[in-house]
């Protein structure tokens, strides 16, 4: 308890505080979820059906039996099993509770038994396919050229350097500080929740890779100003230079102001 | 106790005309009764030469630091990185002048505030104020030159030159402002209103996506899908005017949702098989706008929020923009690739004076 | 005093100093003003960080001139950044990079130059306030304020213009929003738009203009009234706060030389440092994350600097109106937040002063500062023009905000819409309420002495709570409260029968005057003051002999305290006499 008291008013300790209230929230959307690519690109029979049961216990409920759709969910029929794989393995399905919208949390569901959804959706109607490992494979993505879709695509809404930012009534755009190549290529081709879907005719293959290994590089890169305050820009600048900066100059003012014993 | 010495407030002053003398004295303690402690190194010979050493031992540190700055900016790569903690991974030329730097300076002021508040004498001194209002002497004075002068020079006299003077000098600032014209060389024949009024869209003009700048078909387009989107063109034209002054005028988004969504256009016909086509730039102030929300089929602009429904022909729904979204009216040609089939019928863009004139 | 000029550095000081005096008279002045005293306290350092930040803006932004390159042009870069490597971008943009990554320490010098114009810009903020709320820009003041409000908006300007430079997708976006307020202008706005930026947005002229403006234009003339600003404090010497010996026409505070020299220099030193260290340790502006600008791109979470921030708020929370008026469009939603609004502000800032001044009749010159509480309108108008200020501000970062906190934008935005209206005259009330029962407070201190807490019961049975006589620095800085009279309400009609032709104004006065100064708690006379220390004191020797081992005054540096402390013998005269 000391130790706190005696160094809360460090400023450093306030950059901190700062950054993780910022960084926090951001953090919880996107928690990491270490998934091998699905093999199941196209399932077995016994896959369909072990699908069909866990869709029946887990999502039938919002979604209706045949996955048609009904009030609470959207038909998932033709969503695709990228679509499957995206919600699912990252935690937003099944929904824990109604809200703005979908948040990531501790899948439920283990690899086999998403592997098992995919397929069972993928077999309902043709959609995006889970990526393979060469859709994802973006080491010989042009970053360059990767940024600039990115600032042409991505960025009205993750923000430039993929902080994540706010939509409408409650709504935003998470941050992309933890997401996995797979769960990049995921979402531009299935469009979850407000996104807009970035098919590969309009936006190839070749350029998903790019903006991954765009992202990639922005997830990766050190920051060569120093502490990053969370590169959102001017907002957590201009509090960090009220309550630190202004927090040392008013110390060294009351300093010099006392008398000294 | 305290000796309390009278104050001769402004209390009793008349009002109405104001209250126009100052008063002599404010509260209490006459200037004797400024207190004052000794402070330890007043009368401890030891603390002040421990006070001493501090400061000197701070300016000694400050050369320190000094020294390690600029073997930093000859040893250290440029390009290195370290990792710090609470920082992170940050640029180790930067952090590290910075920080020697840094401390080299607060190091010297530190010093030399130690060295006030504990060597230097601390005893408040006082010093009389005078009014700012001058002696009735230089007021005479001044007031007597000026009479001479306007008497020498027959200022008031020579009423003709007086005025023909001033109206000199009223009409001196005038080619200043005019010079400021050519701020915009305008080339022959254009105005601000029709330059604003139109875009590089024409009939039959092919839509490109930005980035690819590739002609899109309209099954490349999947019903939630979004481009940004240009004419085809875009870039040779850039190329010749050296600017972007098109891009930012000419910029879309393509949507494409089910036909079916669609509530209102403005104009009858103007999305192909469900696909739209709006102005990326906002009618408000004009930020590039392209965060579209594929279930609501809002379009949010992120600089204020303004938000305008897609499906019901561009409508501000929320936020501060008045003017709906320009639609651009599509169809395909030939070849199966999507086109414009007209300019914009409204200007793009953030409103301004001649806007509905035009 | 002899002159005892023996060091060899002070002889060659001496000469030199002999030959500018003979050419240009300069000893007269230092002899008068190398004693000139300075009051001390924290908050007249506030002005100081401002100066000082800007003279560490001027250094850096000297230094960053030799690299930047302010030009429109399109190139390829091919810096060592890599994820900007190929891509086009303007000259402006590309140098900007090179400052930070080729140049060794470049990254340092932008970064300081960034953090120091982020801290001007608060500092003359913050110095406005101190200098507001003590209404030390009363008589004789009030062209210095006046200078002081012109430097606030040129600092604004400053900053503005230095953050669209490194011509990035940030700042760029925010030109484009000043093409957009620039067009909403009636009648010239169109060609006020295409004159700024020759031509149509974003044309290639507005990074050579604005660079012209940032470096020469707006810097001059803030300089030139940095000098004025301070020209006139010299002259007019610095006000002080209320305190014992200090009155309203001296000045109690340390001599230039060399106690004020040494702590402002020494805190000069302090900004300084504390700049160059919060630029070697933390991100400002990283450009080459937002990538070059672009007219069709943006990024979510677009924000000005912190101090156009409430520009950027108003524009967000005013309604969409718009109207066309004879076929010409006029965009209120617009013009009303990002020229009606802060030319308002900036306008009943430059008058209020002269307002106050006519308001409350008082021509007096003022050179001991008011404590806030003893001008309620004035700190309740304060306080309620910064909660106005504030929402707005929070305003400017609403979705950054809800992003954070995970609520909805529009609900947050339409709680502020409401506070906007709702909460500065809240915060009026409540602000003015607080100043007078502080007042309430004073006037029992002076009249009772302090409440001691303690209950003593007297030989005879009586219960007294004692009561403690003020130390010698409370009662001089509580005792410096000034009364005004409200202004007399005027008479129509006079009992000669002559009508009074400025009625109206005069009955505007009155109201006026009244609104500032009816509430007012009176100070007690100086009889009574006396009276009533008198008694605390004996009402605190009452208790005395129960308290032996504490001492009466419990400020032991007063000078009824000095005789109990050994090595603290003298007052502040004797040691001035003892210098002499």
């Amino acid at each position: 308890m000391k130790f706190i008291t005696a160094r809360r008013r460090n400023p450093f300790v306030a950059v901190l505080l700062l950054v993780a209230a910022l960084g926090a929230v951001g953090i919880t959307f996107s928690a990491v979820s270490n998934i091998e690519p699905a093999q199941a690109a196209m399932g077995s029979q016994t896959q369909v059906e072990d699908g069909k049961k866990l869709y029946l216990e887990g999502c039938s409920s919002c979604h209706a039996l045949n996955a048609q759709g009904a009030m609470n969910g959207p038909s998932l029929i033709g969503v695709g099993a990228a679509a499957v794989h995206f919600q699912v393995s990252t935690g937003r399905m099944p929904l824990a509770a109604p809200g703005a919208q979908a948040v990531v949390k501790e899948p439920i569901y283990d690899v086999e038994e998403v592997a098992a959804m995919s397929a069972y959706i993928a077999s309902l109607a043709p959609g995006p396919a889970i990526p393979t490992s060469e859709d994802l494979d973006y080491s010989g993505a042009d970053v360059a050229e990767g940024g600039v879709l990115f600032r042409i695509n991505c960025a009205q809404c993750h923000q430039a350097a993929g902080q994540g930012g706010a939509l409408t009534q409650g709504k935003y755009a998470p941050n992309l500080m933890q997401a996995t190549p797979q769960e990049i290529y995921e979402a531009m081709v299935s469009g979850p929740q407000s996104m807009p879907v970035f098919s590969n005719d309009t936006l190839p293959v070749k350029d998903k890779q790019a903006i991954t290994a765009y992202i990639t590089a922005l997830q990766e890169s050190p920051n060569p100003g120093g502490l990053s305050l969370g590169r959102i820009g001017p907002v957590t600048e201009g509090l960090f230079m009220w309550i630190a900066v202004f927090g040392a100059f008013i110390g060294a003012a009351v300093w010099i102001g006392i008398k000294a014993r | 106790m305290n000796e309390i010495t009278p104050n001769s407030g402004a209390n009793s002053e008349a009002a109405g005309e104001g209250h126009s003398s100052a008063p002599a004295k404010l509260g209490y303690s006459p200037v004797a009764e400024i207190p004052h402690r000794l402070r330890v190194t007043d009368t401890d010979p030891k603390a002040a030469r421990r006070a001493e050493r501090q400061v000197a031992a701070m300016f000694t540190l400050s050369m320190v630091f000094i020294m390690l700055s600029v073997i930093a900016y000859v040893v250290i790569d440029k390009y290195a990185v370290v990792y710090i903690p609470v920082l992170g991974d940050v640029g180790a030329s930067n952090v590290v002048l910075g920080f020697t730097f840094g401390m080299a300076v607060v190091l010297i002021g530190a010093g030399a505030i130690q060295w006030a508040k504990k060597l230097m004498p601390d005893v408040e001194v006082v010093q009389e104020r005078h009014d700012m209002v001058s002696e009735k002497e230089d007021d005479n004075l001044a007031i007597a030159n000026y009479e001479r002068g306007k008497d020498e020079s027959g200022f008031a006299r020579y009423k003709l030159i007086r005025r023909s003077l001033l109206g000199a000098m009223a009409l001196l600032p005038i080619p200043i402002i005019v010079v400021l014209r050519d701020l915009w060389i305008t080339p022959p024949g254009e105005n601000p209103t029709e330059i604003l009024t139109t875009t590089m869209w024409t009939k039959g003009k092919r839509i490109i996506s930005d980035g690819t700048y590739m002609p899109i078909r309209p099954e490349d387009l999947p019903v939630g899908g979004l481009v940004s989107a240009l004419p085809e063109g875009i870039l040779e034209v850039q190329e010749e005017e050296h600017n972007l002054n098109a891009r930012g005028k000419a910029a879309i988004i393509l949507v494409r949702m089910d036909p079916e969504q669609i509530r209102s256009q403005q104009g009858e016909g103007w999305d192909y098989n469900g696909i739209l086509a709006y102005s990326k730039i906002c009618t408000h102030v004009g930020c590039p706008i392209a965060l579209y929300e594929q279930r609501t089929h809002h379009l949010l602009c992120p600089c204020h929020q303004s938000t305008f429904d897609l499906a019901d022909s561009g409508a501000v729904i929320y936020g501060p923009a008045a003017r709906n979204m320009p639609q651009l009216p599509i169809s395909v040609d030939e070849e199966g690739y999507l086109v414009a089939t007209q300019d914009f019928a409204v200007p793009v863009g953030p409103s301004f004076w001649e806007r509905d004139k035009a | 005093m002899s002159t005892t000029l023996d060091h060899p550095v002070e002889q060659v000081g001496g000469v030199t100093a002999k030959y500018v005096d003979e050419r240009l008279g300069s000893n007269k002045f230092l002899g008068r003003n190398l004693g000139k005293v300075f009051p001390d306290h924290w908050s007249f350092m506030l002005g100081e960080i401002a100066l000082y930040s800007f003279i560490v803006v001027l250094l850096t932004g000297t230094f960053l001139t030799l690299f930047y390159n302010p030009s429109m042009v399109e190139v390829v870069y091919n810096g060592s950044y890599v994820p900007l490597k190929g891509v086009q971008m303007s000259e402006a943009y590309a140098s900007s990079l090179d400052i930070s990554f080729e140049v060794r320490g470049g990254l340092l010098i932008r970064q300081m130059h960034h953090w120091s114009a982020l801290i001007f810009v608060a500092a003359i903020a913050v110095h406005m306030f101190r200098v507001f709320f003590t209404g030390a820009f009363r008589k004789p003041r009030e062209f210095n304020w006046l200078v002081g409000v012109g430097l606030t908006a040129l600092a604004l300007g400053a900053g503005f213009t230095g953050y669209s430079l490194p011509d990035d997708l940030l700042s760029g976006t925010g030109l484009q929003i000043i093409r957009g307020i620039l067009q909403s202008i009636p009648l010239i706005g169109t060609w006020a738009a295409f004159l700024v930026f020759g031509g149509e947005f974003p044309g290639t002229e507005i990074i050579p203009r604005l660079y012209a403006a940032h470096i020469l234009l707006i810097p001059g003339i803030i300089l030139a009234l940095i000098t004025v600003h301070l020209m006139m404090v010299w002259t007019q010497k610095h006000t002080q706060f209320p305190g014992p010996g200090r009155t309203n026409t001296n000045v109690v505070g340390y001599p230039l030389l060399p106690v004020y020299m040494a702590k402002a220099g020494g805190f000069f030193f302090i900004v300084f440092g504390i700049i160059a260290l919060i630029g070697g340790l933390v991100t400002v502006n990283p450009i080459w994350v937002f990538g070059p600008y672009t007219p069709d791109q943006v990024s979510a979470g677009t924000q000005p600097d912190w101090y156009i921030g409430w520009l950027d708020g108003a524009l967000r929370l005013m309604p969409n109106w718009e109207s066309v008026i004879a076929g010409f469009t006029i965009s209120w939603n617009v013009l009303i937040p990002s020229v009606v609004i802060p030319g308002i502000l900036f306008t009943g800032l430059a008058l209020y002063p002269f307002l106050e001044a006519w308001a409350t009749g008082d021509k007096r010159e003022h050179n001991l500062l008011e404590r806030p509480r003893n001008a309620p309108v004035r700190t309740g108008i304060g306080v309620a023009a910064i909660v106005f200020y504030g929402i707005l501000w929070i305003g400017g970062g609403n979705d950054v905000i809800a992003a954070a906190f995970d609520l909805s934008f529009n609900t947050l935005a339409w709680t502020l819409r409401v506070g906007l209206i709702a909460l500065p005259p809240i915060a009026f009330l409540v602000t003015k309420r607080i100043c007078l029962g502080l007042q309430r407070k004073d006037r029992e201190k002076l009249l009772h002495g302090y409440e001691s807490g303690r209950v003593l019961r007297l030989p005879h049975g009586e219960f007294i709570e004692v009561h403690q006589p003020l130390n010698y620095k409370e009662l001089a800085v509580i005792s410096a409260k000034e009364d005004l009279p409200v202004l007399p309400a005027p008479v129509k009609i006079d009992a000669d029968g002559v009508r009074n032709p400025n009625y109206r104004i005069d009955q505007l006065r009155h109201k006026l005057s009244s609104f500032f100064l009816r509430d007012n708690i009176e100070r007690p006379t100086d009889a009574e003051i006396e009276a009533g220390q008198a008694h605390a004191a004996h009402s605190a020797a009452l208790e005395a002999p129960l308290h032996e081992y504490e001492e009466l005054d419990q400020d032991p540096v007063g000078h009824g305290g000095v005789l109990h402390h050994p090595g603290m013998p003298m007052t502040n005269q004797e040691h001035v006499d003892q210098r002499q």
